[in-house]
This record gives structure tokens, sequence and C-alpha cells, in this order.
């Protein structure tokens, strides 16, 4: 069954196409990776779908389970159960990890905190009280991002370059999350252009200059991204390559 | 009998009823001293006049005073004046803090005007801390002016806070003289509605060696309310250090401007600024979006954040 699909959905910026007719099915329950080089278009889809300010000038369709969403706004599609870790999380001057974590999630008790941050290696003790602030590294704003989104139990999530300014010990915690999240029935769609992380995946789509190059098993697509786009000498231009 | 219940009223409003013996309090209901609780190495004199109360408060040489000393200055009516005269010492290696309530829950047309001195001698360490709770139309005119003297290896941290109730008219004048190796840091934080007006300033003269100022004005302002902010750090000493950080959240049609002022008289001092004034910062407001919050209650939660 499909979570989410995606139907010639072309995204527009100032006459510039940025998505280019994508077509997508997300199956529900599993781990997913959009993976592409830098500049592929992969984050864009993940705000499109998301409906941040700056991607709503859309065509197509985004359904999620079966009803269009391009309509509603950004709390509207979180409060269906989408939603989105950012690559650079925010700061929050003098909002407590404590407040942010519960401001997503439905069960506002202190144990699903405690819960949270454990889940990301993060000791509660240390951190429930301090301000999600620039006191805080990337990497545990980071982790704290990630526990929200595991208080807030949604149906579907995006992680956007969920590794990228984690330290090297920290990682396996994000990994552990993703894997966590799969038992609990949540959809997963891992945003990277590392291939460390693509193996986390169950599937994943290629995409480069906007469009969709191809889908299909992690191993494959690893093979592709690995052997062709590392190497690629015309990035931005995937029409070249092979007649794709 | 008519004195007591205006304390009780007095301190319920500020949800304060029973405080130990080993705190030491001062309750001032317009120009009256309602009643005053010393502890040890605290000295607190006063003289009431129909326009106005003196009050001299001493912090005795190396007294270091464990519990804040709780103030409480207020009016129950609706109108009036309270004008307080407020002389402060805190003497060599003495340290205390001081937690001012200031009470108006009634207001229509109050006048709260401060005129205060505050000495910090060599070593020594005052926190005084100003909550202001007014009721939910304004009505209060508030005039704190403050004029600070933090002496060699002393600090002075203050904050003023008025976040429950419409804030009437603020015009804050706070401004302070630091010395070698002294510290002082002063923090506003003020939520503005309806149509109050703010007028903020702070200034730091930077006058000793490795002496450090930090200004600090955080404020969230809607409906038609307008705060203006000037910010001043002078540095004039070798390694002084100064900083000046402004915020301002502006919603509906309320206006905010900002003015920092940093000057640096000895090239060895190093001063800077920051100031950001605008609507809620898009991404906070994105992020908590996508955790399913509508924008009000993500507005809500950012502006609560920036005024803790």
């Amino acid at each position: 069954m499909n979570i989410l699909e995606i139907k010639n959905l072309t995204l527009k910026k100032e006459d510039k196409i940025l998505l280019n007719n994508i077509n997508m099915e997300i199956w529900d329950g599993y781990v997913h990776a959009i993976v592409g080089p830098n500049g592929a278009g992969k984050s864009t889809l993940a705000n499109t779908i998301i409906g941040l300010s700056g991607y709503k000038d859309i065509s197509g369709d985004i359904l999620f389970k079966s009803q269009s969403i391009k309509n509603l706004s950004i709390d509207e599609r979180a409060r269906l159960g989408i939603t989105l870790a950012f690559q650079e999380p925010a700061r929050f001057e003098g909002v407590t990890v404590d407040d942010f974590i519960l401001a997503g999630s439905k069960e506002k008790k202190s144990e699903i905190i405690d819960e949270a941050l454990l889940k990301v290696g993060l000791d509660p003790l240390k951190y429930r009280s301090r301000a999600v602030d620039k006191t805080l590294s990337g990497g545990e704003r980071k982790r704290i991002e990630l526990a929200s989104i595991y208080a807030m139990k949604p149906q579907l999530v995006f992680l956007d370059e969920p590794d990228s300014g984690v330290d090297i010990d920290s990682v396996k915690y994000i990994f552990d999350l993703i894997s966590e999240f799969k038992k609990l029935g949540i959809t997963v769609i891992l945003v990277t252009h590392s291939p460390g992380v693509l193996k986390h995946s169950d599937h994943a789509f290629l995409l480069c200059a906007g469009k969709l190059i191809c889908k299909g098993e992690v191993k494959k697509m690893f093979e592709y991204f690995t052997g062709k786009c590392a190497p690629c000498t015309h990035i931005g231009n995937p029409d070249k390559e092979n007649g794709v | 009998m008519e004195r007591d219940k205006i304390l009780n009223e007095l301190l319920s409003s500020i949800g304060l009823h029973k405080m130990g013996s080993d705190i030491a309090h001062i309750e001032i209901h317009g120009n009256q001293v309602l009643g005053t609780h010393l502890v040890d190495g605290l000295l607190v004199e006063s003289q009431s006049f129909d326009d106005g109360v003196n009050i001299q408060i001493r912090v005795k040489k190396d007294t270091k005073i464990k519990n804040p000393v709780r103030f409480c200055f207020g009016l129950i009516p609706e109108n009036g004046v309270q004008k307080l005269n407020i002389n402060t010492i805190i003497e060599e290696n003495a340290s205390a803090s001081f937690i001012a309530s200031c009470t108006f829950p009634n207001a229509k047309n109050i006048q709260h005007i401060m005129n205060a001195t505050v000495t910090i001698e060599k070593g020594a360490t005052l926190y005084y801390f100003e909550r202001h709770i007014h009721g939910p139309e304004g009505g209060v005119t508030i005039v704190p002016v403050t004029k600070v003297i933090v002496k060699e290896d002393a600090r002075y941290s203050t904050e003023f806070e008025l976040i429950k109730g419409a804030a009437g008219v603020i015009e804050l004048d706070y401004k302070s003289e630091v010395y070698k190796n002294a510290v002082v840091d002063m923090k506003a934080r003020i939520f503005g509605r309806l149509k109050d007006k703010i007028h903020i300033k702070e200034a730091a003269h930077l006058k000793g060696e490795n002496s450090v100022g930090v200004l600090t004005s955080h404020i969230a302002l809607k409906d038609e309310a307008n705060a203006i902010v000037e910010n001043e750090i002078i540095a004039d000493a070798a390694f002084a250090r100064g900083h000046v950080d402004c915020k301002e959240i502006v919603q509906g049609k309320a206006i905010a401007r900002a003015i920092p002022i940093v000057q640096v008289n000895d090239s060895r001092a190093h001063v800077t600024h920051e100031a950001a004034i605008g609507s809620v910062d898009s991404k906070q407001l994105e992020t908590l979006l996508t955790r399913g919050l509508t924008e009000d209650q993500a507005t809500d939660l950012i502006i609560s954040g920036l005024l803790k």
C-alpha cells in the first residue's frame, strides 16, 4: 500500500524548473531514500511535499493516503502525520529541550521526553532544561530535533541529510532511530547524498537536476550512485548519460 | 486594619503570601512603607512624604545575604502616583540578590516613578530582578531612572521583566559606570500589547581595564505597540569588552526601532552588537509547524522563549 503518491509533480521558481514531472510511490512502513548529487533537488522535493513557503508554485499532485494534500498548510499536513527533520535545525532562544520536544508530542508527559532523548543518545538530566539555542552544537540540535520527531510519532517522516553535522560516535544513534521508526510502522524517507546513509534504506530513488532518474532496490541504486554519480562529469545534465 | 488589608492585597497580586523569618522583605504601597523585615547585615531606612518615599538600602561590608531580599512596590487603586527615591549601597565584598515585584493590578491611570542610585563597592555583587505585573488594559506609566556605579572587581546584574498584562508607557533609563575588572549585565524582557509605548535606554560606560558590559533587550510587540531601544556601550579602557544584543519580534501593527551605539576609545578594547527586528523567524516557525502546531501556537512558543 502506498502512503504517499507523487503525480507529475513540477515545481517552478522564478521561471526555473526545480522539479520536473516527478512521479513516485512511497510504500507504507518502509525506509526509502532519495539520493543524488548536490543540487539534484532532493531537499527541494522534501520541502515541496511538506509545503514549506517558497515551494508552492507546483503542478501535479501530492496524495497522502490517497487524498490530495497540495492545498493544505504545513501544520495541516503535520497533523495528518507528515513531518520533516531539517538538514540544519533551527535555533530557539529560550525554548527548552523539554518544551521543544513536547510541542509536537500528543502525549504531554515527562517520560516521553526522557525516552526520546535516550533514543538519540542524550542524557535527559543534562539536556532537558537547556535551551535549543546556540549553546548547543549543530550535532546536538540535530539529535534533539530527531528526539522531537520520535515524540511526535508521525506516520511519514523526511530526514534531510540525517548524518550531517553529527559526530561519528553519535551517527549510530541516528541509524538506530531509523530502525526504531520502521519498527513503529513509521515510513521514513531519507534525503541524502551519503552512500553510508543510503545503506539504511529498503528502497531508493535517484534524482538529478530535478528529474527522477531511476528507482529500485538499494543494492542496485547504491551501485548506480557510487559508480555513475560520483565520477559524473556532466553534473546537472542527466539526459546525456546512457540515454537515461 | 486597612493597612493589613492593603498589604494582603498587594502580596496576593504577586502570588506571595508567607515568607520565612530568614527572608528579608519590604512592602511599599504608593508612598507608604507598609512592612519591613530585615536580616543581619541589611540596613533599610525610609522616609515617606506626600509626593514620594526615600529609601536607603545598605548591605554591610563582607555580608553575604543568603536568601533574596523581596521588595514589593505597587498600588491597588485604579489611579495614583508612586514615587520612589532609592539609594542602594552594597559595601565591599558583600553580596545580595534583590527581587522586586511591581504590581498595579487595577491600574487605569497610575504613575510609577523611580529614581535610583546604586553603588556596588569593591568586590561586591548585586543581582537585581524587577518583575512588573500589570492589568490587562495598561494604564500605567513607568519611569525608572537608575544610575549604577560598579567599582573595581564588583558585579551588577539586573533584569527588568514585564510580560504579564499590558505595559502601558515605559520610559526605562539605566546608566552604569564600570571600573577595573568589574562586570555589568543588564537585561530587559518586555511584551508590549495594545497601544503600549516602550522606550528603553541602557548604557554602560566601561571605564576600567578588563571591565565588561552586556546589554540585552528582548522585546515582543503586538497590536499597535511601539518600542524604541537605545543601548549604548562606550569602552574607554584597555581590554574592556562589551556586547549589545537587541531582539524584537513584531506582530500586527506594532512598530519597533533599535539604536545600538558602540564606541571604543582604546584600541585594546572590543565591543560588539547584534540587533534583529522583524516577524517570527521563518525557520523556527516552519519547524514548529511541521510538528503540527498552529501558527499562533508556534508564535507563542517562540515569543515565550525569547522572553524567558
